[in-house]
């Protein structure tokens, strides 16, 4: 158990700095002057460029700068925006935000994907099976954002149910609709993995075993069935909180949420090379985070993976 | 047996000797009657009249499927859209607009209305299709090159070479398609080159490992297997065996994801487009025209509405053929 | 049961409701014995198929007496599992009895209510199930799993009751084996914490599924007499399904012999063996070879043929990585030296992980030697270099255990026995046409079958496509890994006389890798006896077999399943 979990967390190492290096990359080094953006057209005093320069170590070569900058991380000193602002303020302002949508998202598709994918599942080949089938497919193919104007222009606006934007300080009854769009998606991958997985296991070897001792129904799907399909239902999850975060760039737009989607929308297109590349490092660091957890509770779930 | 008492009535009766020289009862000696067909023992299979193998069975499954033929309709006719836009509209997506038209309802000639340009919305939504389905094509494509390859060599290799191309896989797993997509796109050289091939190319960076992993699954299943110890008795080369036994044998599951992810890409270059850092202005794609038509929602939701139908649809009928296609080709892989 | 020696009476049952129950004695033919504990009358089984309706067992009638042991005989999909899996409602979802009526004691349970079902299984009816691997839930404790049967069928279900379920089945320590996961358990291990469920509260009757076909031999007659034992201190009736002919006869009172759905022939075990009626049962015990074992192969021509094999000190290794980064050596194959003589059979025997397979895979060059030697005609094989690896390959080829997976699904026959003329370039392709139906002759496969896909063939005509295949480059050596293990015993047995006719025809060598013995004694001439990377013993098939001078051997000539019915 103990070296299942060290391998994972040496496995995570080169995921961390590989994507963080990847985004500074392509923020810092690609992009010939990374201070052009600040300066506007009217272009920038050699003073003031040269102030630029040093802040964000501009100066030094490309290999160091990325040392430096993974330095600055590691003791929470990411510097100032383009704008001026520090870095770790604008996000303490507005991680919380998306860490709300986000749970929101994820409580969302658990409960009412994990629910319906164990109703396809248990009545694999009904009808009832067939149309959850086919609307989750529906919801896979419907994009994000058309969902998430359609859900405020019904719910928002017509309906008049919720507020169509999210005021500031992002109440969570503001947040719900933005939350369930964002889940919208993932739920239903989640039902079409749980229905597959629960179908699976209900056909295993060891559930008619189960059956053949004298158990109840009710006993077989509990402790056989729903225990061992929820194992690929959860990994999937976990994995899933990133690619979240990578949709909250959408939700967030759509709804006026102020998250780091939202102002990582604005830096990349403001050309805030520190912004980006610091907010794509929180999110790699929830996505590494959200992993080791999965792991762990693989492990719970799993016995099998305690040995390995 | 000593509790032996098994005595119907027909049954021929007397004790006999069992080597371990105890008496027991005789139940009934059954022998069925002995059919035609039977003594051969059904050594030999029936044949059925035609050769059958993976692929033929699975067509042959496919043809009797709704979801398939609906599917294969849908995007039968998306594909034509996109080839041959003049036989759905004559009116021109871009030079007609005038703004005396804006938001204007539908007329004689114009069945959708026009957009806020004072556009004719049929025209953009029918000449919209086949940006989207190029950089889709162009992605899937790129995505099939490099995930085959590296998920290939790394499963049939394994090793070091299986290390390395995993380890490189977590990465781009860490960051979600649609943040690499933007942060790429944003680069100044992508940005200034923006169009379908730039793209395409964008999407396959991002997209790549899900081909990967799934061909090194493919490949790691198919790899063990006897044809494969047999192929290298005869002293097969290892890239020889990979690219004549191995791969195809992988097939199905590359082509049921393949499928998938060009849903997958179309969603992605639209929502790009939507944010304003997909396809530049001067290409057309149902993304910009969603992301225009947002401020008219209440008074011309038309204008937001056929757009976002006719992506949805092409998207489904990539989906519900990937869906149909893994029950025929990929029946294990119902998990995925 | 006809190997005991002695007749025990069914012991005290644990439950106080069981004292009405039918006690079986041998002079008790007139009681209440009369009634059948289970009875199958005409009994057919239809499954629902996506290309309609499929009768997958018809008319069949099997009666199990208490105390009584029946066994089902039958070749993979002859209806045997099905039929007793009816008895307990445990079809699959698609299948039902559309025929017939299912008596458990008097009582009609052919289509039990739901409440009557679950009060049936376990306490009443017990099964324990084909295969270990997957027949545990593989996320709980063993001692849980045992736990919860008890629960259910309202017995006390106390750690200590637990402990006395698992000691019960041959799982001494249950304090410690409780608390331990299926994954930690071996083949066998599971095997009994199967059996511990199912015999756990006490059922009337047990249905056994090829309870132990996938363990070895040993390990296999172990668990047998076992569970012999125990249901025989309960008096407990079983029903026995087993594709083993030979286990059968050994193991029960009775034997159904099922043939496609339909019983043909049924009666007392010694009856039925010594003299079988039906056509499709005479072949059957014919082909059997624990129970007629016949010369199949080339003449030996004694001392006299050149060793064209030798094998000297040969040692394999390999590398386990364990937690925390250690690594340590495993010796798979522990300096092993023998030789194969030019145009004979010589059989390596061994249970798994013996390391008899990975001698045979360094022979074929798929494995690198760790130290010894491989010489054919005199020359080092470990001294090839590529080239001369890939001249070599013509002479040893190999035909593999498994049909299913040894065909390229994705090639037609016709290419797949091509393929080894195309890797060496042999002939043009209207010589290789006609090479490929010459093989085709050969193992008496019709040439139609040449644009065919693996998947259309029987399991029989797989391995007679590999064998051509094989043959293809005329080889030299035949490495046969477990060839004929996979077979029913049939098929078995005409694979095996084609293996002889061709040895006899082509003057082959073969190398012949296996775990059944009864298998090596028609086969072979030469036997190399391993245990855990060991050679054990090495000598003449009379010699073993007659006279085997190691106790490992003697343990395995006697755990063959039936080997002493026929020799009366």
């Amino acid at each position: 158990m103990a070296w299942y979990l060290v391998t994972r967390l040496l496995q995570m190492i080169p995921v961390f700095f590989g994507a963080i290096f990847i985004v500074y990359f392509l923020m810092f080094a690609t992009s010939g002057d990374p201070t052009a953006a600040l300066c506007g057209d009217r272009g920038c005093t050699p003073a003031t460029k040269a102030a630029l320069e040093a802040q964000y170590n501009l100066d030094q070569p490309f290999f160091l700068q990325f040392l430096l900058y993974l330095k600055g991380v590691f003791t929470l000193d990411l510097g100032n925006n383009f704008s001026g602002r520090p870095i770790l303020s604008v996000i303490a302002e507005t991680f919380p935000n998306t860490v709300k949508l986000a749970l929101i998202a994820i409580v969302f598709e658990a409960v009412v994907g994990v629910t319906l994918g164990l109703i396809a599942g248990l009545k694999k080949g009904t009808w009832i099976d067939s149309s959850l089938l086919f609307m989750s497919l529906l919801l896979i193919s419907v994009p994000v954002f058309v969902l998430g104007f359609v859900a405020q222009f019904v719910i928002g606006i017509k309906l008049g149910w919720t507020s169509p934007t999210v005021g500031a300080g992002a109440p969570i009854q503001d947040l719900l609709l933005p939350g369930m769009v964002l889940g919208a998606i993932s739920l239903a991958y989640v039902v079409r993995l749980t229905r597959n997985s629960v179908a699976e296991t209900k056909t295993a070897d060891h559930v008619r075993t189960a059956t053949a001792k004298g158990l109840t129904p009710g006993r077989v799907r509990n402790a056989h069935v729903l225990r061992n399909s929820m194992i690929p239902v959860v990994t999937y999850m976990g994995a899933d909180l990133g690619a979240l975060m990578g949709g909250a760039i959408l939700t967030e737009s759509i709804f006026n949420v102020n998250g780091i989607g939202y102002q990582l929308y604005r830096s990349i297109n403001m050309g805030d090379g520190a912004m980006v590349v610091s907010l794509v490092t929180l999110i790699v660091i929830v996505f590494v985070i959200a992993n080791l957890l999965v792991d762990l509770l693989y492990a719970v779930l799993d016995p099998r993976i305690r040995y390995a | 047996m000593p509790d032996q008492n098994s005595t119907p009535d027909t049954a021929a009766r007397g004790p006999v000797m069992q080597p371990s020289g105890r008496e027991v009862p005789v139940a009934e000696h059954f022998v069925a009657p002995v059919l035609d067909d039977e003594g051969r023992a059904g050594i030999e299979t029936q044949l059925a009249d035609k050769p059958s193998n993976l692929w033929r069975d699975a067509w042959s499954s496919l043809r009797r499927n709704p979801i398939f033929i609906i599917s294969a309709l849908l995007m039968l006719f998306v594909l034509f859209v996109a080839a041959f836009p003049t036989v759905f509209t004559s009116a021109s997506p871009d030079s007609q607009c005038t703004l005396s038209n804006a938001n204007g309802a539908p007329t004689a000639g114009h069945p959708l209305g026009f957009t806020n340009q004072g556009c004719d919305i049929l025209a953009r939504v029918v000449h919209g299709a086949s940006a989207s389905l190029l950089v889709g094509f162009g992605a899937t494509l790129g995505v099939l090159l490099v995930g085959i390859l590296l998920g290939g060599l790394a499963g049939y290799f394994g090793g070091w070479v299986d290390a390395i191309v995993s380890r490189i896989m977590d990465i781009f797993f860490a960051v979600p398609l649609i943040l690499g997509a933007i942060v790429l796109m944003a680069v100044p050289v992508m940005r200034q080159n923006a169009g379908i091939v730039t793209l395409a190319i964008v999407l396959t960076i991002f997209g790549w490992p899900q081909m990967a992993r799934i061909t090194r699954g493919a490949v790691l299943e198919v790899r063990s297997a006897e044809f494969i110890t047999a192929a290298r008795s005869l002293g097969m080369g290892k890239l020889s065996i990979l690219f004549k036994h191995v791969l195809p044998n992988a097939a199905g599951p590359i082509i049921v994801v393949a499928t998938l992810s060009l849903g997958i890409f179309i969603v992605v270059e639209a929502s790009l487009s939507f944010l304003g850092i997909g396809l530049p202005p001067s290409i057309l794609s149902w993304g910009h025209d969603i992301s225009a038509a947002r401020p008219q929602l209440r008074t011309n939701p038309g204008a937001l509405f056929w757009p976002s139908l006719m992506l949805s649809i092409t998207v489904l009928s990539f989906m519900m053929l990937g869906d149909a296609l893994r029950d025929a080709l990929d029946p294990k892989g119902r998990t995925r | 049961m006809s190997t005991s020696t002695e007749s025990t009476n069914p012991g005290g049952r644990r439950r106080a409701d069981r004292a009405a129950a039918p006690t079986a004695t041998g002079s008790s033919a007139a009681g209440p014995g009369n009634t059948p504990l289970l009875e199958l009358r005409n009994v057919g089984i239809t499954f629902k198929t996506t290309t309609g309706d499929v009768e997958a067992v018809k008319e069949t009638n099997i009666t199990v007496m208490p105390g009584e042991t029946v066994a089902i005989v039958g070749e993979s999909g002859s209806g045997k599992s099905t039929s007793a899996l009816a008895a307990m409602g445990l079809l699959p979802e698609n299948g039902r009895i559309s025929e017939g009526q299912v008596f458990f004691h008097g009582e009609d349970i052919t289509h039990p209510s739901r409440k009557r079902l679950i009060a049936l299984r376990g306490s009443e009816i017990g099964m324990v199930p084909q295969d270990p691997m997957s027949n545990l839930n593989p996320v709980w404790k063993i001692g849980f799993q045992v736990r919860e049967t008890l629960k259910a069928n309202g017995l006390p279900h106390a750690d200590k009751d637990v402990v006395q379920a698992l000691k019960d089945a041959g799982l001494s320590d249950g304090e410690r084996r409780m608390n331990q996961y299926p994954h930690e358990f071996s083949g066998g291990m599971r095997q009994r914490a199967l059996i511990a469920i199912g015999l756990a509260c006490n059922p009337r009757l047990l249905i056994a599924d090829e309870p132990t076909s996938a363990l070895d031999v040993t390990v296999q007659k172990q668990i047998l007499n076992h569970l012999e034992k125990l249901t025989k201190e309960k008096g407990t009736s079983v029903l026995l399904i087993t594709h083993d002919l030979g286990l059968a006869a050994e193991r029960a009172d009775r034997v159904v012999v099922m043939q496609k759905g339909r019983v043909v022939e049924s009666g007392p075990a010694q009856a039925l063996l010594q003299n079988p009626k039906h056509p499709y049962t005479q072949q059957l015990v014919r082909a059997v070879p624990s129970l007629t074992p016949e010369d199949i192969g080339a003449a030996d021509e004694g001392d006299a043929a050149q060793e064209i094999v030798q094998i000297k000190e040969l040692v394999k290794e390999y590398k386990i990585r364990g937690s925390w980064g250690r690594s340590t050596q495993f010796r798979a194959v522990d300096e092993v030296s023998f030789t194969i003589r030019k145009g004979h059979t010589t059989a390596i025997v061994g249970e798994s992980g013996s390391g008899k397979s990975t001698i045979a895979k360094m022979l074929l060059g798929l494995e690198d030697i760790t130290s010894g030697t491989i010489h054919v005609d005199g020359k080092d094989i470990s001294t090839f270099s590529n080239k001369e690896w890939f001249g070599f390959r013509r002479r040893v080829q190999p035909i593999f255990q498994n049909p299913y997976g040894s065909l390229d699904p994705m090639r037609s026959v016709f290419r797949s026995i091509e393929e080894p003329l195309r890797v060496h370039k042999v002939g043009d392709a209207k010589s290789r046409k006609e090479k490929v139906y010459d093989l085709l002759d050969r193992v008496a496969l019709p040439r139609q079958l040449g644009d065919r896909y693996p998947n259309e063939l029987s399991g029989g005509q797989r391995q007679r496509v590999a064998i051509a295949r094989a043959l293809a480059l005329d080889p030299e050596i035949v490495v046969c890994d477990e060839a004929v293990s996979a077979l029913d015993v049939l098929v078995q047995d005409q694979v095996l006389k084609l293996l002889g006719q061709l040895q006899e025809d082509l003057g082959l060598t073969y190398l012949f890798i296996t775990h059944d013995l009864a298998v090596v004694r028609e086969i072979a001439h030469d036997v190399c006896v391993m245990e855990s990377g060991k050679l054990v013993e090495v000598g003449s098939v009379e010699q073993v077999f007659e006279n085997p001078r190691q106790d490992y051997t003697r343990r395995l000539l006697d755990a063959i399943p039936g080997k002493d019915l026929l020799e009366v």
